[in-house]
């Protein structure tokens, strides 16, 4: 397809595709039965800025409520920012023109967690993979079906596949057709919102192997959205370490994870088992609980739990420091 | 170890195991619903053709004529005693009943039949005009199918529109929707119907009118429940994500996950069309009456179950209830069909 080669051709590995800059998504909070009235706002994602670059890999982690899902939504444009844009190839996606949305959408495409309830239970096999390029694409029924054999292929999975029933798939299987219909339209960028999370151990590496391959064979930017430390570790280039809404921690993940640096990043990183049974690590252990995004602590919003919080950080709020060349932070330890 | 199974006997097939497969074979292929709902579609094509009188008229003398199965009752013999002459004849006195009879003399045996036997002519007997009960069954056929159908079809969609809207966008076309649902709720239907026929006057298309107005609220609110649940898949999310467009959303990934409750609230809602149908008609606001309706039957025949003439309501009473229960089994059996992840199984 002459459409897709020279959509490959555009992007060279490393370069910038996807920029945010100063995201935020605040959900209001009403009260009252008849004349409601806003009360407060949750910050869900507060303030977050980072790159995508073509063919690479950002993982995204944090725990549950952090506003990682919040951002995958916003990248996915189903969410609209509260405030700050998202730069496609230089573009405000979310104040631009019906055709340049339209773009991005086929070059925006998403693997969710849930490989159940992922897949419209009504429809073929074929029909799902199709779809993206029914809606999209101006070609013939018969080119359809070619990719979908094609991209069947591609994710591991057999043509006689096309003519089943999602429900007659195991989990596994379920997610390489997810796979399968996010690949369809060639996308420049796919958002994985957890995408090995519900899947059995010895099926997680499987999906993540397939994912790398087809990230070197479709040159696509990854957007890995995960609470598993070590599944991140394997998949990304890049980590960005997310709290109450905010990206603490933004760096290669080789220094990552040699050199946690923000005192949340450490604790997250002591909770995740090591790697081998005898190995001796310290263990630093959280006091309490998240915050409340609706209130969120004054100054640093980490203080209040934080081993290492000082007089200032509950009054100050730390701005981004840059350790080395792409690893910044926001704490007033540095 | 390997466990020693050689004491182990195939128990053969229990009765209730056997019962359960003659089910399952019966639950696979519904037969005798199909047989019976494809009998009232028969009919009511072709009520003219298979009918074997006219439905809207009947002789008085023919009237209230058992089905043909039962015989005639108790021959009261009395013998003419006195006669008063009078300018139409001879009368003979009984009681309260006069019976006129020009050429009675004294010393007659007269045979009084307290009941006429059934006969052939009238397969399910005749009503209190003489009209033969079996051929406006088989009419009746013909108003029920095509008021549930247009009922159904018109309110139905209506319903399934604005459901459809209301739990998709949410908001204030949901609120509007479900406020409009509550309204119908508290208003009167009867009442309504009473006053469109006093003011329109009597007609079909004003019962389906009323009968669509009672019906949409119940499609909408089911058919919204079911979008709410719906429209936070991950599929309907990643369909956006592929920039469908709303339309397609709603019709080709949220629509067709409505369509087993759709089915199970049609076949309870024909039921319930056929019955509120028979109220209309009963209290002259239905179907205009010498048109054979079963409800109109059941409410002709009503007052006249206590003196033991029970053929004019039970007839369409039985039809009644076998169409709806068919729709019943039909229905369940068809939503089993639609759903993809039981048809696997057996």
């Amino acid at each position: 397809m002459t459409t897709t080669e020279s959509s490959r051709s555009r992007s060279e590995v490393g370069q910038v595709l996807l920029e945010a800059k100063n995201l935020k998504k605040y959900f209001p909070v009403t009260k009252g039965l008849l004349i409601s009235k806003v009360t407060g706002h949750i910050k869900a994602v507060d303030d977050i800025s980072f790159q995508l670059r073509a063919g690479e890999t950002l993982g995204v982690v944090g725990e549950s409520g952090c506003g990682k899902s919040t951002t995958a939504k916003m990248m996915l444009m189903l969410e609209t920012p509260t405030e700050g844009s998202i730069l496609f190839e230089g573009q405000d996606v979310h104040h631009s023109s019906a055709a340049v949305r339209k773009s991005y959408r086929s070059s925006v495409q998403a693997v969710f967690q849930d490989p159940w309830s992922s897949l419209n239970p009504r429809m073929r096999v074929k029909d799902i993979i199709a779809e993206p390029m029914v809606i999209n694409w101006n070609i013939s029924h018969a080119e359809q079906q070619e990719r979908v054999m094609k991209l069947l292929n591609d994710v591991g999975l057999n043509e006689y596949h096309s003519n089943l029933f999602p429900h007659e798939f195991s989990g596994g299987q379920r997610q390489r057709l997810a796979i399968a219909r996010a690949l369809a339209l060639n996308p420049r960028v796919i958002v994985l919102d957890e995408p090995v999370s519900a899947l059995d151990v010895s099926i997680r590496a499987q999906i993540m192997n397939l994912l790398k391959d087809l990230q070197a064979e479709y040159n696509v930017a990854y957007m890995l959205i995960a609470h598993d430390l070590a599944t991140v570790r394997y998949m990304c280039d890049w980590v960005a370490v997310m709290y109450l809404g905010e990206i603490v921690e933004l760096s290669p993940v080789h220094e990552m994870y040699t050199n946690p640096s923000h005192p949340y990043t450490k604790a997250l990183m002591s909770a995740a088992l090591p790697s081998h049974p005898d190995m001796e690590q310290e263990e630093i252990i959280l006091q309490g609980e998240v915050p409340s995004p609706l209130n969120p602590p004054s100054g640093c919003y980490f203080h209040p739990r934080c081993p290492a919080a000082m007089d200032r950080c509950a009054v100050d709020k730390p701005g981004r420091t840059e350790l080395a060349p792409g690893h910044s932070l926001t704490c007033h330890l540095f | 170890m390997a466990a020693d199974l050689s004491g182990i006997i195939i128990a053969p097939p229990t009765t209730m195991a056997r019962a359960a497969g003659a089910y399952r074979k019966f639950r696979r292929w519904p037969v005798i619903p199909l047989f019976l709902l494809g009998l009232v579609v028969f009919a009511g094509l072709f009520a003219p053709l298979i009918s074997p009188h006219n439905p809207e008229k009947g002789e008085l003398k023919d009237r209230n004529i058992p089905p043909a199965w039962l015989g005639g009752e108790t021959a009261l013999k009395l013998v003419v005693e006195r006669l008063s002459i009078n300018d139409r004849g001879s009368q003979v006195t009984l009681r309260d009943a006069l019976v006129i009879n020009p050429n009675a003399k004294v010393g007659d045996q007269l045979v009084i039949v307290t009941k006429p036997a059934g006969s052939t002519k009238f397969l399910l007997g005749t009503d209190h005009l003489g009209r033969d009960v079996l051929s406006r069954i088989i009419y009746g056929a013909r108003i029920s199918l095509i008021v549930s159908i247009v009922t159904l079809g018109v309110g139905g969609s209506i319903g399934v529109v604005l459901g459809l809207a209301a739990g998709y966008y949410g908001g204030w076309v949901d609120e509007t929707l479900m406020r409009l649902v509550d309204i119908k709720l508290a208003i009167p239907l009867i009442l309504i119907a009473l006053v469109l026929v006093i003011t329109l006057g009597q007609s079909l298309a004003i019962i389906v009118t009323v009968l669509c107005l009672f019906i949409w609220p119940r499609f909408a609110r089911q058919v919204r429940g079911e979008v709410l649940q719906l429209k936070n898949m991950d599929y309907v999310s990643l369909a956006k994500v592929s920039g469908a467009s709303t339309a397609r959303i709603l019709f080709i990934h949220i629509f067709p996950g409505t369509i087993n409750t759709l089915i199970v609230v049609a076949t309870l809602q024909v039921g319930i069309v056929i019955l509120l149908e028979s109220t209309l008609s009963f209290l002259g606001a239905g179907v205009p009456p010498p048109t054979p309706a079963w409800g109109s039957m059941v409410a002709d025949g009503r007052d006249k179950l206590a003196g033991g003439v029970w053929w004019i309501s039970t007839f369409p009473g039985l039809a009644i209830m076998l169409t709806v229960v068919s729709l019943n089994l039909f229905g369940d059996w068809l939503r089993d069909k639609l759903d993809p992840r039981l048809r696997q199984m057996e």
